[in-house]
């Protein structure tokens, strides 16, 4: 589903924020990223998201080298990704449901599928009762429901999660976490980049730790040991 | 704040195009009326005979790229023109005159010719001066010369004019879309990420730039359709003493035939050139 084969990101001017990273992920596979800062665990979500491009190596995503793609290319292989920010990044003029429905309608959906869709993936995050709602009237847990909620209503094969819980108390958190769970369930590859230890250590998934851009290891059901 | 500003800025420079471009249709218009007035003379060398003389006609009459009209006068037709114009109301005096069969002016046979465009009178006027048989040519060259100098300062001055302020409208126009950019950079960011295609993206900014450029083109040229007429009506009914000359001017729906397309087209495309080169750079997502 994803593979990365030897490759490195330099920034202008500075040591590599990944240096030489070869690793596969299986789909339906669920897998934390962890590390400190200046690991390269966000270099590697933008890589994947194609808003960077590797200085060397080639990444296959779905059979697809990200280093070929055309412009056109990219918006059509960003819709089989979904992607939840630390800090949720949702658009706070328009409610839930819009915000939902905003990643149909950028897709061009066509307005019954959204309809059916939006409330379908609002009530399996929880949220089916606060769809009117402003997201500035909700919780930072309900946030990322509502994130989550948008990351999924497109049925993405793959959903990154950058920092997921990075601005949530525990409980929220692990709510999060087991709703991230579940989706892998269902056949979605989902990719965590976490520094969130207590989670990491509690899930036993694969963990894939990085240091100054190199993976110091990649364990099946690993842990998150800071050295 | 910034789409008013564009509007306005569009307005004015849609509104100064449309003047320039109506005084410069009127200006065209009344040239041509005086260019068909000022001709060129051609006189022949004494004791010409007549199919040299028409030989000289036609060659004129080939240069239809220049000549509108080569009339022949001979010299008998010259010598009663004269006497009719000489003894204007004095009949008497007149049948005197052609009753003295000893014509004066036995050696002015003469082509009038007139040009379509004045500032080609003096290409005409040599290649006239080389034909055999020519041996004088007389022209209205200052005229012709001041006529295509004020049609020329004319053009000039309202090209440039325009120039300046489509440069003024564009930058104001990138500017509004810059902002529209700038304030909606977080929902464009999320857009790209969740797979907007460029021209989904781009479209409403491109749809806003069009759109301020049809209302900024719209509004001014609503403005002069009205004040057009009464500009026209105006000058006639307050300086009667050009009314034979202002009968020249064109009506308001001929200028407006032209106009019309041409500023509405102008400012949609004004709209579109400013917006989509904005967004094209702010797009990089």
């Amino acid at each position: 589903m994803i593979t990365l084969d030897s490759v490195s990101k330099s920034y202008e001017k500075g040591k590599p924020a990944i240096h030489n990273i070869s690793l596969h992920i299986d789909k339906g596979e669920f897998v934390f990223v962890v590390g400190d800062s200046g690991s390269g665990k966000s270099t590697l979500i933008k890589l994947l998201l194609k808003e960077l491009n590797p200085s060397s190596g080639t990444i296959f995503v779905n059979g697809k080298i990200l280093n070929k793609l055309t412009r056109r290319q990219i918006s059509k292989y960003r819709r089989s990704l979904g992607v939840v920010f630390q800090d949720f990044r949702l658009l706070k003029d328009r409610n839930v449901y819009e915000n939902v429905a905003f990643s149909q309608r950028v897709i061009e959906k066509p307005n019954w599928m959204i309809k059916k869709r939006v409330p379908e993936v609002l009530t399996l995050v929880g949220l089916a009762d606060k769809y009117r709602s402003n997201p500035k009237e909700l919780s930072g847990g309900e946030q990322q429901r509502v994130a989550l909620a948008r990351a999924l209503v497109n049925r993405p094969k793959i959903l990154l999660a950058d920092e997921p819980t990075g601005n949530l108390d525990p409980k929220n958190s692990n709510e999060i976490m087991k709703m991230l769970e579940e989706i892998s369930e269902c056949g979605t590859t989902v990719l965590v980049v976490t520094h969130n230890k207590g989670i990491v250590n509690v899930m036993k998934k694969r963990v894939i730790h990085l240091r100054k851009g190199v993976i110091i290891s990649d364990e099946k059901e690993g842990i998150y040991v800071e050295n | 704040m910034f789409s008013l500003a564009s509007i306005a800025t569009m307005g004015a420079c849609i509104f100064l195009f449309g003047l320039f471009f109506a005084l410069n249709l009127n200006f065209t218009y009344i040239m041509k009326n005086v260019e068909s007035n000022v001709g060129i003379t051609v006189f022949f060398n004494e004791g010409l005979d007549q199919a040299s003389i028409d030989t000289i006609g036609q060659e004129i009459r080939n240069r239809t790229d220049i000549v509108t009209k080569c009339n022949y006068v001979s010299a008998d037709e010259a010598w009663e023109s004269y006497i009719a114009e000489y003894f204007e109301g004095n009949t008497q005096a007149a049948e005197g005159f052609k009753a003295n069969k000893d014509n004066p002016l036995k050696h002015s046979a003469h082509y009038e010719v007139y040009v379509n465009e004045i500032e080609k009178q003096n290409e005409l006027v040599n290649y006239i001066k080389g034909l055999e048989g020519v041996r004088n040519i007389n022209q209205s060259q200052q005229a012709s010369e001041t006529l295509s100098t004020i049609n020329r300062l004319i053009t000039t001055v309202s090209m440039l004019l325009i120039i300046i302020l489509l440069a003024v409208s564009i930058f104001l126009i990138s500017n509004t879309i810059s902002v529209g950019v700038s304030v909606r950079k977080e929902e464009i960011g999320i857009m790209k990420l969740i797979g907007a295609t460029d021209t989904f993206v781009r479209l409403p900014f491109i749809l806003e730039g069009i759109l301020i450029g049809l209302v900024g083109a719209a509004i001014p040229l609503t403005a002069l359709y009205f004040l057009y007429n009464q500009a026209i009506e105006y000058i006639l009914t307050k300086f009667s003493v050009l009314q034979n000359f202002m009968n020249g001017l064109q009506p308001v729906n001929h200028v407006f035939q032209f106009l019309l397309p041409v500023g509405l087209i102008l400012g949609m495309g004004i709209g579109f050139v400013g917006s989509f080169f904005t967004i094209r750079k702010h797009l990089k997502v």
